[in-house]
Formats: structure tokens, C-alpha cells, sequence
């Protein structure tokens, strides 16, 4: 009886226990879906990128808008995003998935240059 | 010619070896127009007021053609709200000029985004000018999102590379350059690898003697480079024509005019057809300036350009739209 007694009583532990790890994996899941659903804006304006160096959370999306007359882009220099040709008021979004250093420019007005730095 | 004015630059390069770096600037800013006459190597420049004051046959020559720059079809913000407007009235000039220009050459930005409409207006209305062959070279408004594919189906079927060329007309040798594709980051405009070699070969058979014009789109020498108003190997191109007596560089896409004399090599920036931009460092950005409505016909412009065979002079007149 006893040893029944035993048993049941590390049945119900582990199940505690497995929904303890559950419920934190829930909430690691929900605190990544929050970073997830970060944003964050670059302004296009007088032929330059504000801010110039932006630092994010990984999972963050960047806009960038464009408020100039004059047509810009936004292209990656390693390659990894690269905008249409973004007329007056026009944006352009990226989510930033992986860590890294992200520096980009203008290809239209390459001294144009701005950073993305996500942690 | 009465002694020399105040607005009248003259400089003697008679004596000046191509080596030499000395160099006299020449800038004729937006809205005031210059005149040159480049002749056995003097160099005279008079404001566009004062023309008047010239004799007229010295702008007759062998040749003469027009340049036109930066039309930007399609832009529509308040600088100037009827682009097409003023790029007719472009035409109209040239249909006024006393001697019909044998072609006009556009030196880029043809479109604002190059969307095919308004590469087809430019078209529309350059039919209605005195002189039908027009030679493009490409601004970077013109190769937006496609490396510029679509300009070459359009205007450089008989271009090399991507899309430079030459061709000869009464004596005279034209470059057309391409320097607005694989521009890099923090950099200026680029003329590569290929188009200089080709560039090499191309003027090697040329005599001395033989006057050489050159066009492209950005400024071929360093205009404001904190803008990005120059060309990062302009200077290799520059030498393959060091041995030639007469060198005229034909640029855009600063929407003014500019000039500046360095030994052999003369170089001109013409005005746009559609709005102004600031002088160089003169605003926060390089951005379209907006005028007066009244004012802005006054600082668009076209530019005619004569050549007088036998003088190796280039002479080189803006005309505003005004």
C-alpha cells in the first residue's frame, strides 16, 4: 500500500512537474511572439537615414519611410534585404530574424549609408 | 572686344603642357548662363546678358548640337508640378535656334522612375524638335530596380557593355558614358573596369588633333563629393585623353550649370529641364529647390554647343527657358 502510495505521489510530481516546464515553455513562446511583433521606423529625409544607427531586438521589423521628393532605396550591402525604388511616402519593411550588423545604403544616392544593428 | 569685365574670365593656356594641374574655375551658377569660346587655347567666357556684346560669327561653326539633361518625366512635387511643360518649352528653344543643331544629346534622367510612360513622353515631345537624332546616356533614374535593362532595350541597342558608346560626326569624336550602375555604398559614380578599357581602345587610333567630347551623366570631376557630385575613376578616364588637344566633358545631373578649365579638358554641367537644385553645400540636402513659379523658367535651361572645324574650339552657350 504504501509503495502504491509512493508511486501515485511521483506520478503526480512528474505531471506538476511537466506542466510546470510546459507552462514556462508557453511563456518563453509568448515573450518571443512579443518580440516578434516589434517594430521600429527609419525616416528618409534631406537624402539621409534617422536614425543612422538603429540597434533592435532579434525578431524586430524596420520600416523605412521615405519623405523626400526624390526616389530612394534601401539596400543591404552584404546582400541580405534590398528595397524596390521608394517614391515619395513610400515604405519598405524587413524583420530582422538573426543577430548581427546589418549596414545599408542608397543605390540611387550611395552616399546615403545607414546601420542596422540587431541584438 | 573691349578690355576685359568684370563677369568676362580669360586665361591663356597657350603656353600650359597637358601635365599641368594649374586650373581655372568657371562657374556660371543656375539662373545666369555662361558663353565660352574656347579658341587656340584661350578660353573666354561671358555671362548670357551679354551676349549681345559678341561677334555672332563666332558662334557659327561646322557643328553644332544641343544638350539637354534631366528631364525627369513623371516628377510631379511643387519644384515644378508640369515637367512636361517646361521640357517643350526645352524644345521650342532649340526650334528657335538660328542654326539647327544637327542633334541634341541627353545626358540622363530621362525619367524620374523609370516607369516606360514616361520614357514614351520624352520621346513624344523630343519628335517635335528641329533635329530628330538624339544620343542618351543613362542618369540613375533611369535604371531604377532593373540594372538599367529597359534604357538599353530603349536607346542603346548599338551600345557596348552596358550601354557606353562612341561615334564621330564632322571630326569631332563622341564619348557617351555610362558612370549611374554598380554604385557602391559610400561611394561615387562609377565607371568600371570594362568601360575604361573600352574607353582605352577606343580613342587609341584617334589623332591628337582630333577634338573629343565626352558625356555621362554624373560629373566626370569632383563637383561636391559630400553629395556624391563626382565620378570615383573619372581620373583614369581623364588621362587616356591627355593627348589630345581639345577635350570638352559634357555632364547633368546637378540641375546646374557649372564650368571649370584643367589644362586640355573643359568641363560643363547643363541645367535641367524640370527643377533646380541648390548650389553645392548651400542646403541640407541636394534635394529639387523650389523657386518662385514666376523665377523658374529663368533657371531651366538647354544648352548649344558649336564647333568651328579647323579652330578646335568648342564654344558653349546656356540658353534658360525663360
Amino acid at each position: 500500500m504504501k509503495r502504491i502510495i509512493w508511486v501515485l505521489g511521483l506520478a503526480v510530481m512528474t505531471v506538476a512537474a511537466l506542466a510546470l516546464i510546459a507552462t514556462k515553455q508557453q511563456a518563453v513562446q509568448a515573450s518571443t511572439q512579443a518580440t516578434q511583433a516589434a517594430t521600429a521606423e527609419v525616416k528618409i529625409d534631406n537624402f539621409s537615414f534617422g536614425p543612422a544607427a538603429l540597434t533592435v531586438a532579434v525578431g524586430t521589423t524596420v520600416t523605412w519611410v521615405n519623405h523626400d521628393d526624390i526616389p530612394h532605396t534601401v539596400v543591404s550591402t552584404e546582400g541580405a534585404f534590398k528595397s524596390k525604388v521608394l517614391d515619395t511616402d513610400e515604405k519598405f519593411s524587413f524583420t530582422f530574424s538573426k543577430a548581427g550588423s546589418y549596414p545599408y545604403f542608397c543605390s540611387i544616392h550611395p552616399k546615403m549609408t545607414g546601420k542596422v544593428v540587431v541584438q | 572686344m573691349p578690355g576685359k569685365k568684370k563677369d568676362e574670365i580669360l586665361h591663356d593656356h597657350n603656353h600650359d603642357g597637358i601635365d599641368r594641374r594649374g586650373f581655372l574655375k568657371c562657374m556660371a551658377w543656375a539662373g545666369t548662363g555662361a558663353y565660352c569660346v574656347m579658341s587656340g587655347g584661350v578660353l573666354k567666357s561671358y555671362s548670357l546678358s551679354r551676349l549681345s556684346e559678341m561677334n555672332p560669327a563666332a558662334t557659327k561653326g561646322e557643328l553644332s548640337f544641343v544638350q539637354i539633361s534631366d528631364s525627369h518625366m513623371g516628377f510631379n512635387k511643387p519644384a515644378n508640378p508640369d515637367v512636361a511643360g517646361t521640357l517643350k518649352a526645352a524644345v521650342d528653344k532649340i526650334n528657335a535656334l538660328q542654326t539647327a543643331p544637327e542633334f541634341l544629346l541627353h545626358t540622363g534622367d530621362i525619367s524620374h522612375l523609370s516607369k516606360p510612360e514616361e520614357f514614351d513622353t520624352v520621346d513624344q515631345i523630343l519628335k517635335g524638335a528641329s533635329a530628330k537624332d538624339v544620343f542618351f546616356v543613362p542618369g540613375e533614374h533611369d535604371v531604377l530596380n532593373d540594372d538599367g535593362k529597359q534604357f538599353q532595350e530603349r536607346y542603346g541597342k548599338n551600345a557596348k557593355g552596358e550601354g557606353w558608346y562612341s561615334f564621330d560626326k564632322k571630326g569631332v569624336h563622341f564619348i557617351g558614358l555610362v558612370n549611374v550602375l554598380n554604385l557602391k555604398a559610400g561611394g561615387l559614380g562609377t565607371l568600371g573596369h570594362d568601360q575604361l578599357e573600352w574607353m582605352e581602345d577606343d580613342v587609341k587610333h584617334l589623332k591628337n588633333s582630333t577634338p573629343i567630347v565626352v558625356f555621362a551623366h554624373i560629373p566626370l570631376w569632383s563637383v561636391y563629393p559630400e553629395w556624391g557630385w563626382g565620378t570615383e575613376d573619372s581620373a583614369q578616364a581623364l588621362a587616356y585623353l591627355k593627348k589630345f588637344g581639345s577635350v570638352t566633358v559634357l555632364n547633368g545631373h546637378i540641375h546646374q550649370t557649372m564650368q571649370k578649365v584643367e589644362g586640355n579638358v573643359t568641363f560643363h554641367t547643363a541645367a535641367s529641364t524640370a527643377f533646380p537644385q541648390p548650389q553645392p553645400g548651400k542646403a541640407d540636402s541636394p534635394g529639387p529647390m523650389k523657386v518662385p513659379a514666376e523665377q523658374l523658367r529663368s533657371i531651366l535651361g538647354i544648352t548649344d554647343v558649336s564647333y568651328v572645324q579647323g579652330q578646335h574650339a568648342l564654344a558653349v552657350v546656356d540658353s534658360s527657358l525663360a
